[in-house]
């Protein structure tokens, strides 16, 4: 429970160097905050390291015996695709937390995540489209899989309208939970769309029974892009996270002082 | 049961009577039908093409227009509050609230739908078929939308928020009601497959949308 945490001002919370850090630890903001203070770089040199190597990666991939070069679409393609069902499943997390134990921390964390969550989407629905017209001769197709992944990003920004129409955080991530948890039966629907419905987006090729039907030249790349968007979304998280505890610090620390200059 | 069955009709009642407001949602329903042939032209072959999808489109704003109704009148006068801390469970007086609502709200449309068939020039099984999908689907759009109107209620903001929410939830809607309707008058696809889905969609908006409601307006009311 949040009220029973430590209400040490931040100045003076020093963390032994060989505490034994358990999650409960990390519920902790202060504590929060001085953690991903240390490990923010290295995700971030990671992120950037793995980031390079993948788009070397990709960018020697062989062409595609039909596709030609336009196969390297995939390569920014389908991590993103998969990062925008990824953090709707973060958010969905995330939501439990807020209603279960109304923990600040999951607000912000699902807060933080719903405009990564939304680029992402418009990522994946952009290089879609342009990789679309070449290879389906349209930029834009009714299927099942395309409709449903723009409902996807209708429903990240109705969450962003939503964050934004209530004053009072806590109130505010409440009634997003419910609809963050009401909007994760779209993820299956995503996810199966290819098998259930017969569309033009190809079906899975990667995570399927029976193994990937991409070629290992292709393969390889993907998923070291794969990985590597994946730390891009949890450093811009983390990052985003630490940005809306501060600013709530100073919204409290403004407020203080407008009730104090009133009294 | 039988509260439950006094909360319906008292909600029936309230939004029939003067400042209820259920049938504006007929009125607008009709408004945005008239509107179509003025924007398509009236080409009347163009207009039976078109029909299912004008009436499905005009049945499911006409909907959403009337969803803030639903528990904004009672909160603001506060029986809301008086509703919620009864003894009964609230999702099952969420779902009496929202069938109350379907049954002022959303059967006057289906009523509606076959006059408004005739000034789109459909012919009577063609009504007919729209008018069973709506039968259908309309309730999915009730219970769906009955989650964005206890969050907007409980935000105290309503309109635009409210629209921008249950928009997204009713598109599977939609698309399903109206290959339904399409499937049924002119085929090539069997009627039986949307029309199931189409059933289903309003099976599980009755177990989610109260549900969701319910931990909506407890999150909110206190």
């Amino acid at each position: 429970m949040p009220n029973q945490l430590p209400v040490t001002p931040a100045t003076t919370i020093r963390m032994p160097k060989d505490s034994n850090m358990t999650l409960i630890d990390l519920a902790n903001p202060t504590r929060f905050l001085s953690l991903t203070a240390r490990i923010l770089p290295w995700l971030a040199g990671a992120t950037a390291i793995l980031l390079a190597i993948g788009l070397y990666q990709s960018a020697m991939a062989p062409d595609d015996y039909q596709q030609g070069a336009t196969v390297k679409i995939m390569f920014i393609h389908v991590p993103n695709a998969w990062l925008s069902m990824f953090v709707w499943g973060v958010m969905s997390i995330a939501a439990l937390g807020t209603l279960v134990w109304r923990h600040p921390l999951a607000d912000v964390a699902a807060k933080a995540a719903a405009p990564i969550g939304a680029a992402f989407t418009f990522l994946a629905l952009v290089t879609g489209s342009l990789w679309g017209r070449p290879m389906w001769g349209t930029y834009w197709e009714w299927d099942a899989r395309l409709t449903s992944v723009l409902i996807l990003f209708l429903m990240y920004l109705g969450l962003m309208a939503l964050w934004r129409a209530v004053e009072d955080p806590s109130r505010a991530a409440r009634a997003a939970a419910i609809l963050t948890l009401v909007g994760a039966i779209n993820l299956p629907i995503i996810k199966f769309s290819v098998d259930w419905w017969n569309t033009l987006h190809q079906p899975a090729s990667v995570f399927r029974m029976g193994g990937p039907t991409l070629d290992r030249a292709f393969l390889m790349p993907l998923l070291v892009m794969a990985v590597a968007f994946s730390l891009l979304f949890i450093t811009l998280h983390i990052a985003a996270m630490r940005n809306e505890i501060l600013r709530r610090r100073v919204r409290s620390l403004q407020m203080m002082q407008a009730s104090q200059r009133s009294a | 049961m039988t509260t439950l069955a006094a909360l319906v009709r008292r909600d029936i009642r309230i939004a029939l009577r003067v400042g209820g407001g259920a049938l504006i949602g007929v009125l607008f329903f009709l408004i945005v039908v008239v509107l179509m042939p003025f924007a398509i032209g009236p080409d009347l072959a163009l207009l039976t093409r078109l029909g299912p999808a004008i009436l499905w489109l005009g049945a499911l704003l006409a909907s959403l227009l009337t969803l803030d109704r639903l528990f904004m009148a009672d909160h603001e006068d506060g029986s809301l509050d008086l509703i919620a801390m009864s003894r009964m469970p609230l999702e099952l007086t969420c779902a009496a609230k929202a069938l109350a609502h379907w049954l002022a709200a959303g059967l006057p449309l289906i009523i509606a739908t076959p006059v408004l068939g005739l000034l789109l020039n459909l012919d009577a099984g063609a009504t007919l078929a729209v008018a069973l999908t709506l039968l259908v689907g309309t309730p999915a759009l009730t219970f769906t939308g009955m989650i964005g109107a206890a969050l907007a209620v409980t935000l105290h903001r309503g309109g635009l928020l409210l629209a921008v929410l249950v928009l997204p939830l009713s598109i599977p809607v939609l698309i399903f009601g109206v290959a339904a309707s399409e499937a049924a008058i002119s085929g090539p696809l069997s009627f039986g497959t949307p029309f199931s889905i189409l059933c289903a969609l309003s099976l599980v908006s009755f177990v989610i949308g109260p549900f969701a409601a319910a931990a909506s307006l407890r999150q909110g009311l206190d």
